[in-house]
């Protein structure tokens, strides 16, 4: 019986095509995404259908964690550089300028003012390990109150979000919203997933 | 394409001079699609690439509350937020102004949507001022061009602040979650519900959600 000859083929591939689609991808990541913050816990917020984009600057985010941890966050280099200096002063504390610069570069934060010291003195990259116990909240202590007041001193325009874990018991979240209306600030948002479930009515 | 064929156009003269060996000027390009899917990769994970979205809640004023309006208790219902995402409604009974029973539903569509838009309706029609119909009406003119966004915002909200409109008393016990309460205004979005308050819970309505919990 005669062999049946397969031709041999080259088992190469022309890899330009490929390349090209690889940097295509890559300049529209580039281009169409900005970097996310680092967050110090990570919260799964809950969906809703509420479309109304939230606003890119003067924005100061509550967070809470599903441990009832609270954090704070200030947008605004300028403004943050104030406000430490603001809230320590209330507290009898003072911040070299070392410290403070370190404070304008935190995103979100959630230690209380005594531990905001050492805090600030580990380095920026090991700070995700730092133990963030959560800013106090509770009518005895509220340091939140002096945050959220300072920072509306500081800038008018700034507007409230709270961002909370789906599991985030209900008495923090109270605890929150009220220190929220004794600090006179009635409006705020909520900070949710837009949900793929579509409802028309 | 990107190659280079080397040598070519046919010039090959008898006792030209001596030639180089000639080398393929191919370049291998698997590497630098390794690279470009690793940048792909590292983008992908450090940005984000939606912006979050939001909804606004507004909460009254904490003092000065002097002169509250009384509203009809039949125009109410009490929703309260209890543990593993249930709640509890109640309604106040028009004549006696008692509580009615305390009934036990669920998040889901057939749950408390259908409770408050059947209510919301039957209240309406009762004072027979139901137009809620035209919102999706509105919001599909918007869609199609028909009228701005300004007016079709001041026109739903005008249906929304109807007198006649099923009032919603929210509260949530200590051990509902966060995600509960984002749900239940969620609902009230889209019920089209104007007209709505988060209240501190009493201990009364705590014995009462024990209560209806147990019965069940």
């Amino acid at each position: 019986m005669p062999k049946v000859k397969v031709p041999r083929k080259s088992t190469s591939v022309d890899m330009t095509a490929m390349t090209d689609v690889a940097f295509l991808l890559l300049t529209f990541f580039m281009l169409a995404t900005q970097f996310k913050p680092e967050e110090p816990v990570t919260i799964n917020a809950p969906s809703s259908i509420a479309e109304v984009l939230l606003p890119d600057k003067d924005m100061m985010t509550i967070t809470i964690s599903n441990d009832s941890r609270v954090f704070f966050e200030l947008q605004g280099q300028q403004y943050k550089e104030q406000l430490i200096q603001k809230v320590g002063a209330l507290h009898q504390l003072t911040f070299n300028a070392d410290e403070v610069k370190a404070f304008s570069l935190v995103a979100s934060f959630g230690v209380p003012l005594d531990q905001l010291k050492t805090f600030l003195a580990v380095k920026s990259a090991d700070r995700s390990k730092f133990n963030q116990t959560g800013i106090p909240a509770d009518s005895l202590h509220n340091e939140l109150a002096d945050w959220v007041w300072q920072s509306r001193l500081i800038n008018n325009n700034v507007r409230v979000a709270i961002k909370g874990d789906q599991d985030a018991t209900f008495p923090i979240v109270k605890r929150v919203i009220a220190t929220l209306q004794e600090k006179k600030v009635n409006r705020f948002n909520f900070i949710t997933n837009l949900s793929t479930e579509t409802v028309e009515k | 394409m990107a190659e280079i064929e080397g040598g070519g156009g046919g010039h090959h003269k008898k006792g030209g001079k001596p030639k180089g060996k000639k080398m393929s000027t191919r370049v291998d390009f698997t590497p630098m699609v390794d690279l470009g899917f690793l940048l792909i990769t590292f983008f992908m994970l450090t940005t984000s690439m939606n912006k979050a979205k939001t909804m606004e809640i507004n909460m009254p004023v904490k003092e000065d509350i002097k002169d509250p309006q009384p509203i009809k208790a039949s125009q109410a219902i009490t929703l309260l937020l209890a543990e593993n995402d249930k709640i509890v409604y109640y309604f106040i009974n028009e004549k006696s102004g008692e509580p009615e029973t305390p009934v036990i539903t669920t998040f889901s569509k057939t749950g408390i949507r259908e409770t408050l838009l059947k209510r919301n309706h039957e209240l309406l029609v009762k004072a027979n001022a139901d137009n809620y119909d035209s919102i999706p009406i509105l919001k599909e003119m918007y869609r199609s061009n028909q009228i701005p966004e300004a007016e079709m915002k001041s026109r739903i909200s005008g249906i929304k602040a109807n007198k006649h409109a099923l009032i919603v008393v929210i509260k949530a016990d200590d051990k509902a979650k966060y995600k509960n309460l984002v749900d239940i205004l969620d609902e009230m979005l889209i019920c089209n519900i104007g007209r709505y308050a988060i209240v501190d819970i009493t201990p009364i309505e705590k014995d009462l959600i024990k209560m209806a919990m147990g019965v069940k």
